[in-house]
């Protein structure tokens, strides 16, 4: 373990139990390098998560952290950085979490644009109850709910929270945990609500379920699957199919919440 | 202090803001609305914060999260947004994170009678979330007692570290009375570290530990699952109990503190009328009438509905001939009086969406009396 | 010494009765008294029919609904027709009279007063309320005419404090002919 990450994270907690190969680990890392890259101070920054396997991470890292209910992680964190806006928020939950039982709220935290830095880790798989499909869980593939096949057409998430207004909203994948850390960075840096979403590899149940091979395997299989943004645009939804597009889908300077409501006086 | 004319609601508002909250998260639903929009009219001027969220259960997570930040918090609904709380009422237990929850009963069970009083959600604010949790339980009977309880539902969330309800109903939260704002009135906060090491949630002796805000130095994990001292999870028997046990004697060992009861002509009584809420407010006036005519009926007034008054009722069990418990739902404080005494219990119910009559409560009391 | 004195006003939607109760508890309350105001909600609010009660007292007011009201004011034949039987035998039931044309069936003394009239007259018919507080308060003779003054003042929308006092002592006028013959 690196001194950055064991400097943000809570020793005598590890190891984590999360499973060998599993990518929210890679991502985690991620977080505190780019937190760390910010030169934020841990005292004044929170991490908030919601349930599930992403959602454990919480407890991993050395910050003030609230492990709250399944899908309200961002709720709880519109209510921290509305009573707060000196403390530096972040959001860390999964596709399950964020996306179905979350999905309203994320919704609504980017049409707020409230000044939060929120990163979806996606592996497409609910892994803490078993390997259920998810909202992301592409079409035809195999989980524990979907013995014959997923028969739902997939959420796109990153998109979805570009259109409600988000003002940085990126893509990337464990393969790209370079970007991953830039786009944290860019994200927190841009006044708003900003989204990171993270394809990531469950390889336990996605992986294996779906004969995807191993984890280094998984993450070789983004690499393959990864169009960048500027490429996509020159590609026909059939070429697209089965890839995911990557890089910052939206950046804009938009209004952020928290000072508008501190701004509000009769 | 002059007094006003003022609304339940209003009232309500008022209390909060004495009581120091700075910070309101809400979903509009009648009855309960004009609390949002007073809030959303008085917290912007006071440097407070008023948010209107997407749905109830958004509304009570952004309660708890401000509250972790060291603010006092509330958020107010009825009935069907109660239900959607549920869930964050049990992680506010265990996390114990002082918060307010104002319900203002209305008809129910689903969509009900949006416009119509009832006393239908007795039993959900006690046991409406999963899993043995505590919780307070204040009922206001008039305008008046509406500030009053809502500046106590404050400082008991702040002194025991729980969510405390308030259970309004359509009639005391619409109605306009007279009131006086009280003088010198009692703000509890709550107890924080005071430096040295932190152990959020070890007992001090007090029962109830020192809470840090976020952002103040404390670094620390706060979790819906069942944890240690440290507040990081644990899956060790041991652990689970001691903490449970800690949460759920909270309000047993504060009991005298939280336990708000009023007695009328309880000196010589033969029958006593155990009432709350806006059916107080009948019975009273059934109680008044019958006492003119010499009849012997006393009343308790349950301001505190939980933890519940058993050895208050207990003890009448043992002096009076009859009980008579009024309420705008199917016997649910009457199955509970039930449980601390062997005399009869009369329920008085009513559920069509109106406030009950004094005339109910009498014939009930005169029954098999000469 | 008033032991408890209830008051209900029933109407439309949009006559501003729940208004009226409320500005008569304020009065009262301005008055020294204990007062209880409360209305019906629902369809009410939205033009369809409207209630509004009121109850004074020197002392506490225990039940805060009326039971059997002492005044009773009705502003359509609908609310006459609906609430009348509930008025003390004793009691008084003001109505419109150019609206309620059918005031059988009670045993409770009936006084007409053509309010809207009054208030068409004034120039603006949302001022029927006012007059009706006019009205109401020379009947009852239970606030002090000054102090109803006060509560209208501090309710009404500013730049129609003239309307307003007029249409009020339209309604002290009218109401007190009929108290004095």
């Amino acid at each position: 373990m690196s001194g950055i990450v064991r400097e943000y994270m809570r020793e005598s907690k590890l190891p984590h139990l999360l499973c060998p190969g599993c990518g929210h680990g890679a991502i985690m890392s991620a977080l505190v390098r780019a937190i760390h890259e910010l030169g934020l101070e841990k005292d004044k920054t929170v991490v908030v998560s919601g349930i599930g396997c992403a959602g454990r991470s919480s407890s991993y890292m050395d910050f003030n952290t609230l492990h709250t209910t399944h899908g309200r992680a961002l709720a709880f964190a519109t209510g921290i950085k509305l009573a707060d806006p000196s403390l530096n928020v972040f959001v860390f939950m999964g596709d399950g979490d964020g996306a179905a039982i979350g999905g309203n709220h994320l919704l609504h935290s980017a049409r707020r644009n409230i000044d939060i830095t929120a990163i979806i880790s996606n592996n497409s798989i609910y892994g803490m109850t078993g390997g259920q499909y998810s909202p992301t869980t592409p079409e035809g593939f195999l989980a524990s709910t979907s013995p014959y096949g997923n028969p739902e057409p997939p959420l796109q998430i990153a998109e979805t929270v570009a259109s409600a207004g988000a003002s940085y909203v990126a893509r990337w994948s464990v393969f790209h945990i370079k970007q991953v850390i830039r786009s944290i960075k860019e994200g927190f840096e841009t006044r708003g609500f900003s989204l990171i979403e993270v394809i990531s590899q469950c390889p336990t149940y996605f992986g294996r379920r779906n004969r995807l091979g191993s984890p280094s395997r998984m993450i070789l299989w983004q690499k393959e699957n990864s169009v960048p943004i500027k490429k996509s645009m020159e590609m026909s939804e059939e070429e697209l199919s089965g890839k995911f597009v990557v890089g910052v889908i939206a950046r804009r300077d938009r209004e952020e919440l928290t000072r508008k409501i501190y701004s509000l006086r009769g | 202090m002059r007094a006003r004319l003022i609304q339940g609601n209003e009232a309500c508002v008022e209390g909060a803001i004495t009581a120091g909250c700075r910070f309101f998260a809400g979903y509009p639903i009648t009855p309960s609305s004009e609390i949002a929009e007073l809030m959303s009219l008085k917290l912007p001027e006071l440097g407070g914060v008023f948010i209107q969220m997407e749905d109830e259960i958004a509304s009570i997570s952004a309660i708890i999260g401000a509250s972790l930040t060291g603010k006092k918090a509330m958020t107010a609904t009825s009935g069907p947004g109660f239900s959607l709380m549920q869930e964050n009422i049990g992680f506010a237990s265990i996390t114990e994170t002082p918060v307010v929850i104002v319900n203002v009963q209305r008809g129910g069970p689903s969509t009900g009678r949006p416009t119509s009083p009832s006393q239908g959600d007795v039993m959900q604010a006690r046991w409406g979330t999963h899993g043995d949790h505590p919780v307070v339980v204040y009922c206001p009977t008039s305008v008046q007692e509406t500030f009053e309880l809502t500046v106590e539902s404050f400082n008991t969330a702040e002194m025991l570290r729980v969510p405390v309800i308030l259970l309004s109903d359509e009639v005391i939260a619409h109605m306009r009375e007279r009131f006086v704002p009280p003088e010198n009135i009692r703000v509890i906060d709550r107890k924080r570290p005071s430096g040295g090491d932190y152990i959020p949630f070890a007992d001090d002796g007090s029962g109830v530990p020192p809470m840090a805000d976020f952002g103040s130095g404390y670094r620390y994990h706060v979790t819906g699952l069942i944890h240690d001292e440290t507040g990081f999870p644990s899956e060790d028997p041991e652990v689970q109990r001691k903490l449970l046990e800690r949460l759920m004697n909270k309000t047993e060992r504060y009991r005298d503190e939280i336990t708000f009861v009023d007695e009328y002509h309880t000196e010589d009584m033969d029958i006593c009328v155990i009432s709350y809420g806006s059916s107080f407010r009948s019975s009273i006036h059934a109680v008044n009438e019958l006492r003119k005519k010499g009849v012997k009926v006393g009343c308790l007034k349950l301001k505190t509905l939980w933890p519940f008054p058993g050895e208050k009722v207990k003890e009448v069990g043992e002096t009076v001939k009859k009980i008579v418990v009024p309420e705008l739902n199917f016997g649910q404080i009457g199955d509970e009086v039930r449980k601390y005494t062997h005399i009869p219990v009369i329920g008085v119910n009513r559920y069509d969406g109106n406030l009950m009559r004094p005339e109910e409560i009498k014939n009930a009391i005169l029954e098999g009396v000469n | 010494m008033i032991d408890r004195y209830e008051m209900r006003l029933a109407g439309s939607g949009g006559q501003g009765l729940i208004l009226a109760g409320v500005i008569l508890a304020e009065a009262a309350v301005l008055d020294g008294k204990n007062a209880v105001q409360s209305q019906s909600y629902g369809a009410a609010s939205r033009g369809g029919a409207s209630m509004s009660e009121v109850i004074i007292s020197d002392g506490e007011i225990l039940y805060p609904k009326a039971l059997n009201p002492d005044l009773f004011l009705a502003m359509t034949q609908q609310a006459f027709d609906h609430y009348s039987a509930d008025v003390k035998d004793d009691g008084l039931i003001v109505v419109d009279s150019e609206l309620v044309k059918d005031t059988s069936g009670v045993d409770s003394e009936v006084i007409g007063i053509p309010i809207i009239h009054i208030a068409r007259n004034l120039g603006k018919v949302i001022v029927a309320n006012i007059v009706a507080i006019g009205i109401i308060t020379s009947l009852t003779g239970l606030i002090d005419k000054k102090t109803v003054e006060q509560a209208v003042l501090a309710r009404v929308p500013k730049g129609t404090e003239k309307l307003n006092r007029s249409a009020l002592n339209a309604g002290f006028e009218a109401g007190d002919k009929e108290v004095n013959g």
